[in-house]
């Protein structure tokens, strides 16, 4: 029983962090239609804010809090930055955005090795989050429920902020139709830009949220990168529920298989189960008509 | 359906100079990653006859070592422990009478280039010996080009056995004088099962291959075996099932960044190394400040050499390579082993009062060094060295306390030809 309850934790646990890795590519790739590869490296810039931040302020408390901000803003930067510099000019040619910002993800990753060196960096802790508490006989450490805490309150935030913000209305209708949206006078620049700003800023909280959990080294967004485009496929491009959904059910059958198998089988065994899926339901679990690769 | 984006914002007469951008950013990549890693147009030596330069009063050797990519910040400590060595050696009067002088070579984390560059300094330098390689891989890339060129590689990182090259020596530890003495070690204590974790690849398979024979012969129950791929970091589902388990220990072989993820995992799930410890081979000095002496601390790793180790040779190894690299660089034993092997050619050298390929092997049996490890001793017969074995404590401080040793060097025995268990070993 406490394996069951254990491993139910440890599902919704890797959910909340899928999530947290795919919701920024949700908007930048599912809505925008833009393959970011440098989006794992948003999420490496995350961790390492949080080593930087760390050096600041002595408590690892206020320096998580403080780091999720700047995490934020961070990845947006750089978000921005890679949108004005270089994708602005390749809407119209996906395969180039794919290969330019691989580039890009490759020049951050080295960046980050110069600057920091090619070992993991030990970030700290805080106090508060250390070790587990017990839930019907199986651990649950702390600090997953942190980052569930943290996946949901991200979740709430974003689709808030497009469904009753201003902002969020005209990302939609930019969306929706780009043309009819720019002749109602919306500046699809300055949308474009803000909505890039948006999906990178939530890789670099993703960044942060996985210092708890796992290494901070320069090829740390490599090994998120796959699944979160995964989640982003399964859930349906532009769909917010979808990402959801897709996230915490992966993140569930992959927990189950892993236990009553290995860690490399359950990866094949959820792949089978992926192809296999996509080739019933190519559109993913839901779907609106977008300006997408579709 | 035509993409609307196309339609309302016409931007092909762009094209070319949108072209320009991807290009660019990607080479920039390339360049970047791929530093240093530029193809050497020197001339293949095929002919094995040696071009080494024995006239003047300085002799060459090589140090062949990643310091770009990946493995670069394992290795470039590395390369400074062999250039250590070299310095200590020429301000004592060099080998026969000749200074060392010593061509820098960077393999770029790429087995390709470390081949590349292998053979460069063997035909184009006509280095006398190359000290280098850390990765399997990379010394499986440089063995052909040792020994179809009739040179002399040494290699000091620890590996999984079950190989021996005329032209290669092995410095770092064969299984019997790291894991063999480790599971020895836990049997000593009272262990009785073991639960095995390790990166999916060829190390941690052919090591659990050897545990678990070595576990049938001796008593112990094997609980459990994972694998993880190689740079993961989910290890909750793992950690529930060694929790749930029970062992009386874990064996450890798990690569890089997947132990920071590992440990964060064991040390939050509430699992104590006072109940059940983790054995690792792979954490030295630097990857503890990595994982964080905190997550870690009260588990045990496998070596034959720590900084901490208390002799008047390595007190001076130690202080001289912080003297000459930062107060603030720890010793690691693969640095240890590298410093070793430049003193293991010298002695040879001056046995066989000769630079000669066929000399030095010649010489080699039973030619020894008073290593910061302890005393190590050339094996003529399949070129490796005995190793003083160690289980050491990872301590708060980050450092490794040795909590066990062999006493004496342990024979190595890269085959396990003399182990009855291990005759189903291929």
């Amino acid at each position: 029983m406490d394996v069951l309850i254990g491993q139910l934790f440890t599902g919704l646990s890797l959910g909340s962090i899928l999530l947290l890795a795919a919701l920024g590519l949700s908007l930048t790739f599912g809505q925008m239609g833009v393959i970011n590869m440098a989006h794992g490296e948003f999420i490496m810039a995350g961790c390492y804010t949080t080593y930087v931040v760390q050096k600041v302020f002595s408590s690892a408390g206020v320096s998580l809090m403080v780091s999720l901000l700047i995490g934020f803003l961070v990845g947006g930067l750089l978000g921005a930055a890679l949108e004005m510099g270089l994708i602005r000019w390749m809407y119209d040619r996906p395969l180039d955005t794919l290969l330019v910002t691989f580039g890009v993800g490759l020049v951050l990753q080295q960046l980050a090795r110069d600057i920091f060196g090619a070992p993991a960096k030990n970030v700290l802790v805080p106090e508060w989050l250390g070790g587990g508490i017990t839930i019907m006989g199986a651990v649950v450490p702390k600090t997953r429920i942190f980052i569930l805490v943290l996946a949901v309150v991200a979740v709430t935030t974003l689709a808030t902020v497009l469904k009753a913000t201003p902002l969020g209305r005209r990302i939609r209708a930019v969306v929706q139709n780009r043309g009819l949206a720019e002749t109602s006078g919306v500046s699809s620049r300055v949308t474009d830009i803000s909505t890039f700003f948006i999906g990178s800023g939530l890789a670099g909280v993703a960044g942060v949220a996985l210092t708890l959990i796992g290494s901070t080294s320069p090829t740390i967004g490599q090994s998120y990168l796959i699944d979160a485009f995964l989640v982003v496929v399964i859930g349906g491009l532009g769909q917010i529920k979808g990402t959801v959904i897709a996230a915490f059910a992966l993140g569930l059958l992959n927990s189950y298989i892993e236990y009553s198998t290995t860690a490399s089988i359950a990866k094949v065994i959820v792949f089978v189960i992926i192809v296999i899926f996509l080739q019933v339901r190519p559109q993913g679990l839901f779907t609106v008509r977008t300006r997408s690769l579709a | 359906m035509p993409d609307s984006r196309a339609i309302h914002r016409p931007r092909m007469h762009r094209a070319a100079k949108a072209l320009v951008a991807p290009t660019a950013v990607v080479l920039a990549g390339l360049l970047l990653t791929a530093c240093g890693a530029k193809d050497d147009d020197s001339t293949s030596g095929s002919n094995a006859a040696s071009c080494v330069d024995t006239s003047k009063d300085s002799i060459k050797v090589g140090s062949l070592h990643s310091l770009s990519g990946t493995m670069a910040i394992s290795e470039v400590t590395v390369a400074n422990s062999t250039k250590l060595a070299i310095d200590q050696i020429n301000a004592a009067g060099g080998v026969l009478g000749k200074k060392i002088d010593l061509v820098l070579e960077d393999g770029a984390s790429d087995p390709k280039t470390f081949a590349e560059k292998a053979e460069k300094l063997i035909s184009s330098d006509c280095v006398a010996a190359v000290f280098g390689g850390w990765t399997s891989s990379s010394r499986k890339a440089m063995k052909p080009k040792f020994e179809s060129l009739n040179s002399l590689l040494y290699y000091p990182v620890q590996y999984e056995g079950l190989e021996d090259s005329k032209n290669i020596f092995y410095t770092g530890a064969t299984t019997n004088q790291q894991i063999i003495p480790a599971l020895d070690y836990l049997k000593q204590k009272g262990i009785t099962s073991l639960y095995l974790v390790g990166s999916d690849y060829v190390f941690p398979q052919t090591a659990n291959r050897e545990i678990k024979e070595y576990a049938k012969a001796n008593g112990i129950e094997i609980k459990g075996e994972d694998y993880t791929p190689l740079g993961s970091t989910d290890f909750s589902t793992i950690v529930n099932k060694v929790r749930t388990a029970k062992a009386g220990a874990v064996f450890n072989t798990l690569n890089g960044d997947s132990n920071v993820a590992f440990f964060r995992e064991y040390t939050n799930a509430g699992l104590k190394a006072a109940e059940m410890p983790v054995v690792s081979v792979s954490i030295a000095e630097e990857e503890v400040a990595g994982i964080g002496a905190q997550n870690i601390a009260g588990q045990l790793t496998a070596w034959n050499y720590y900084q901490t180790v208390d002799t008047p040779v390595n007190k001076k190894f130690v202080a001289d390579y912080k003297a000459a690299f930062g107060a603030d660089k720890p010793t690691s034993d693969p640095m240890e082993a590298a410093y070793a092997s430049v003193y293991l050619w010298k002695n040879t050298v001056e046995k066989a009062k000769s630079f000669a390929v066929a000399d030095i092997k010649a010489a080699a049996d039973g030619v020894s060094f008073e290593a910061p490890e302890g005393l190590v001793t050339l094996d003529g017969s399949n070129h490796h060295i005995t190793k003083t074995a160690r289980v050491g404590e990872i301590r708060p401080d980050g450092l490794i306390y040795t909590v066990w040793n062999s006493g004496k060097a342990v024979t190595p025995d890269p085959y396990l030809k003399s182990y009855d268990w291990a005759k189903g070993l291929k």
